[in-house]
């Protein structure tokens, strides 16, 4: 790996300065260098971060095809790294025209990097600093335990897709809040609301009556005025409170830090050092969590700044058919499958064009008629600043569910694509299924990267058995996983792991084993309703059982 | 229409193979997409010895009480020609809780994105079923990516499998002796005389003498009539006896193509057939032909081990037909003197015989001159309705228990895993 000349240096710059003046922003510094394939081969299976801790499977072919998202939610072979600075890497080929090109994608991916608030996380450290140090640590405790090391690296992955990242953005955001007593929090979150069922007036007016008191009493006293008056009107309320209290002491956590905290065996004196290498897996992948969950909008605000800009840089000039037949290919809706490039661009200059005229706005959602509305312009010409609003705050789900309408849908001609068995021809068909945008986004968010939801049952985890519950959400854990995920569960935790889980009950077949095209009907339900029944897994010394619940 | 679905009953589809999936929101990557990269290869040399390490890895973790995770024998795309050669992948997999990619409930609700013209229900494009030939059948280690293969002779194989995964060795290499015969052929070069003057072996030696003798300058054109052409500088070619040994074992491998037998069954046969010549070639020291044979309703032999693993077609299933063609063949080349024989066939145990019949009739001539025949049933895991055709009629022929010696049955759901696979190997060929 080395870093790219001074020439294509200098144009990245070229680069930079157009950007910002556009408004992106980011961090002066950035890193190019120049990959060959004997580069990627060590870089793909690391994530393309240079610094990533060894690990053997890295070496191995790793078996592909099933499930591939859910299993390595990052992309290998991407171009730009979130980093600090950031690390991009090219081919040492590219023509400048077309660096120019890359230059400005990888200018659109920095920028989403550093102002997208799912990243936020990332922003305060370079990752492949730390990752650095990680994997000097890493390599020194397998001087010191040898293949047990690869062990505590194996189980721990097994369990790394079950991060509380959104717990963990939260976290970060929720110190921003002001803050309120338990009591009051309950008392206005909870309590008036859930139990009382308080109109919004009422609400208002118990809130105006809260402020009052604090401004009569000064702080801490008029919260015990407020609190004294409403125990007098409402007696039940401390009572209430204190089971309230009670019911929510145990603090979410996700799987890895919960091991951490309560694993006798990973508490053990001489095991501290598995605590660190489960801590590595832990925020390896924290770091990568957004980068999966905002791929359709990250791609998309990427190319539509590489589009955008490189038809206005002067250097370039005689190179637009070149730029053409490159970004076509890149950017081009597909016939049928999904091009998140494409996907995300489309929708961020709809959105740009929608706000420009002023329609994302109540005014233009309810007129009806369709000639006023493909007219309708009120030259709010706010585009460009609602489209930088969106990509500091949504990710892919957020997007696709709030801007995939039914306009979007028929401007660019999208459409839900089919496919069935023609039997008298032997062909598969392709076909329109739908064009209406409630499908669309139904299948776009079934497209999506969704780890399994499994937390702790800390009412059922005691005498030494660690109660795993799996929130079932319409589709079933893959079966042959469970084994060896257990298994390191249980090596993590010293002691037997249960995991309750929702599959169907015996005897069903599902629509894909059956002949296709004759199960299905029109309304895209398969015929024998599925019947689902929870059981639960036991891993108990290494051996697995299961009995329905 | 409701004729087929008679025939294939809901359980045991004969359902063609599923297209490949399209790609999805996650299959673009920067490097591939904008800069044309491709997908990093490594060199064959790292991954040789990777393999021996990886095994002793695994081979540990099983002392340690943790499952294998290497799994080898996963061959991708096995070349044209030269049959002896296989492609071996060692992978793994990295296991999570994850959902179940494979259920369907919604699969045709969900469907795919697509965008341009055509109204709702217009059929937009057509994809035939059956690709024969086609380079990426429904194999293992497709799909984009591409593969870091390994090369590994299947000898190699052999003995990683007979070493390694304890497979037994042949105690009795049975009653056939490797046939040495003579044959002749002009591949012996003599100086000075002989039968067919080898010209560019002699001008090359005549060169080399005027080089020595400094009558050819560097850089400037040679002028063939200065040349000295002494008499030793003529090479010759002779007549010359050439050893040549025949091989003592003849596999024939079949396998039912039939429409049921689209992806994992096909997968898992033709893997574990990989496993079993990889394994007889081992044991018989290359000395070891191979047949292939497809069969549906028909059998045919096809010419090498590509087309076997490649071929698609969606029809049904007649057993008996392939084991004919094997007894034919035999009797007609008179192979029955000169090799031991073995035939293995992997199907997914459905047959529109049901009786069985004419197989066991065809499987009771096989048994009279094979040295071994070894069917694996790769049973469909939907098929919970007990027991299949092929196993129904096996069972009821009493040849397992009768013949033990001869014949043996692996029978093995569709999402069996490599170590399985192995383990069906030794019921198969052990002794």
């Amino acid at each position: 790996m080395e870093l790219i000349d001074q020439h294509s240096k200098k144009i990245m710059e070229g680069c930079k300065e157009r950007a910002r003046d556009a408004g992106l922003s980011f961090e002066d510094e950035t890193l190019e260098y120049i990959v060959t394939n004997r580069d990627l081969v060590e870089l793909s299976p690391k994530i393309m971060i240079p610094t990533l801790y060894d690990y053997w499977v890295h070496d191995v072919e790793v078996l592909k095809g099933r499930g591939k998202y859910e299993l390595y939610p990052s992309n290998p072979y991407e171009t730009v790294i979130n980093t600090r600075p950031a690390i991009s890497f090219y081919n040492d080929n590219n023509p400048d025209w077309l660096n120019v090109m890359i230059f400005y994608h990888v200018l659109g991916h920095i920028d989403f990097f550093q102002n997208n608030i799912y990243f936020r996380h990332t922003w305060d450290y370079d990752f492949t600093g730390e990752a650095l140090s990680d994997k000097r640590v890493i390599a020194k405790l397998r001087r010191e335990h040898g293949r047990w090391v690869d062990y505590v690296i194996e189980f721990a992955r097994g369990i790394d897709n079950l991060v509380g990242y959104h717990r963990e953005i939260n976290n970060i955001y929720g110190h921003n809040l002001p803050k309120y007593s338990d009591r009051i929090n309950y008392y206005f979150d909870v309590f008036l609301q859930s139990k009382k069922h308080v109109k919004t007036s009422e609400f208002i007016k118990e809130i105006e009556h809260y402020n009052e008191c604090c401004r009569r009493d000064k702080g801490a006293l008029g919260e015990k005025t407020f609190l004294a008056e409403v125990d007098r009107r409402h007696p039940e309320f401390s009572a209430l409170f204190e089971k309230h209290r009670k019911n929510s002491k145990a603090p979410a956590r996700d799987l890895l830090q919960f091991l951490m905290e309560k694993s006798a065996k990973l508490n053990k004196e001489t095991n501290a050092w598995m605590k660190i290498i489960l801590q590595v897996v832990r925020k390896t992948s924290l770091f990568f969590q957004p980068q999966i969950r905002t791929k359709i909008m990250n791609e998309g605000w990427a190319s539509y700044w590489h589009e955008t800009l490189f038809l206005q840089d002067d250097r370039i000039k005689g190179h637009e058919v070149d730029f053409a037949r490159v970004n076509s290919a890149v950017t081009a809706m597909p016939r049928v499958g999904l091009n998140p490039y494409a996907l995300g661009m489309k929708l961020f200059y709809w959105l740009e064009e929608m706000a420009d005229k002023g329609r994302l706005a109540w005014d233009y959602q309810r007129i009806a008629d369709r000639n006023r509305r493909r007219r309708y312009d009120a030259g709010t010409g706010e585009g460009k600043r609602f489209i930088f609003d969106v990509r500091e705050n949504f990710c892919d789900f957020t997007f696709i569910s709030r801007f995939v309408d039914q306009e979007f849908i028929d401007r660019n001609k999208l459409f839900v694509a089919g496919r069935r068995l023609n039997e008298s021809k032997m062909v598969w068909e392709y076909y329109v299924k739908s064009r209406k945008a409630e499908d669309y986004r139904r299948m776009l968010n079934d497209a999506l990267y969704h780890p399994p939801h499994i937390t702790i049952d800390p009412e059922k985890t005691k005498n030494g058995t660690l109660y795993l519950v799996h929130h079932f959400e319409g589709k079933p854990l893959l079966q042959e996983f469970i084994p060896n995920t257990m298994l390191g569960i249980e090596f993590l935790w010293g002691g037997t792991v249960q995991l309750e889980t929702s599959e169907p009950a015996a005897n069903h077949k599902f629509a894909s084993q059956l002949g296709a095209g004759q199960t299905v009907t029109e309304n895209g339900r398969p015929k024998p309703e599925i019947k689902w029944r929870r059981v639960l897994y036991t891993m108990k010394d290494r051996k697995l059982a299961k009995r329905p619940v | 229409m409701s004729k087929k679905e008679k025939r294939y009953p809901p359980g045991d589809p004969a359902r063609p193979p599923r297209p490949p999936a399209l790609p999805g929101v996650y299959d673009y990557r920067d490097l591939l997409v904008l800069q044309a990269a491709t997908t990093a290869q490594r060199s064959y040399a790292s991954q040789i010895r990777s393999l021996d390490e990886l095994l002793a890895r695994d081979k540990q973790r099983e002392q340690d009480g943790f499952p294998r995770k290497i799994r080898i024998g996963r061959m991708v795309k096995p070349g044209r020609g030269s049959k002896a050669k296989v492609v071996v992948v060692p992978t793994t997999v990295e296991e999570k809780f994850i959902h179940d990619p494979n259920f369907t409930d919604r699969q045709e609700g969900q469907g795919a994105g697509g965008s341009g013209d055509g109204q709702e229900g217009e059929v937009i494009g057509e994809q035939p079923v059956r690709e024969q030939d086609e380079g990426s059948g429904a194999g293992p280690g497709q799909g984009e990516g591409g593969q870091h293969e390994m090369e590994s002779s299947a000898y190699d194989l052999g003995k990683i499998l007979t070493e390694q995964f304890e497979l037994p060795n042949l105690k009795d290499k049975g009653k056939k002796r490797s046939l040495t015969r003579y044959t002749y052929d002009l591949t012996d070069r003599n100086r000075g005389f002989g039968q067919v003057l080898d010209k560019k072996a002699t001008i090359r030696r005549v060169l080399e003498t005027n080089i020595h003798l400094g009558k050819v300058a560097q850089g400037k054109p040679v002028d063939p009539a200065e040349l000295m052409i002494a008499p030793t500088d003529m090479v010759y070619r002779i007549l010359s006896r050439e050893k040549d040994f025949e091989s003592q074992a003849l596999v024939f491998f079949l396998r039912d193509y039939s429409g049921s037998m689209a992806g994992k069954t096909t997968e898992l046969v033709v893997s574990q057939h990989v496993l079993i010549y990889s394994w007889l070639l081992y044991q018989y020291a290359n000395q070891v032909e191979s047949r292939f044979i497809l069969h549906d309703t028909t059998a045919k032999e096809v010419e090498d081990f590509y087309t076997y693993y490649n071929s698609k077609v969606a029809g049904g299933t007649q057993v008996a037909a392939a084991y004919r063609l094997v007894n034919e063949i035999v009797q007609s080349e008179n192979l029955a003197t000169d090799y031991n024989i073995y035939v293995f066939h992997g199907t997914d145990g459905d047959d529109w015989e049901t009786d069985g019949k004419t197989a066991i009739a065809e499987l009771k001539t096989m048994l009279g001159y094979a040295s071994r025949v070894g069917i694996t049933v790769a049973r469909h895991s939907a098929s919970v309705h007990g027991k299949t055709e092929v196993e129904k009629y096996m069972a009821a022929s009493g040849l397992l228990e009768s013949r033990p010696a001869l014949i043996r049955m692996d029978v093995m759901d569709e999402d069996a895993d490599e170590a399985r696979l192995i383990e069906g190997i030794k019921t198969l060929i052990s002794e």
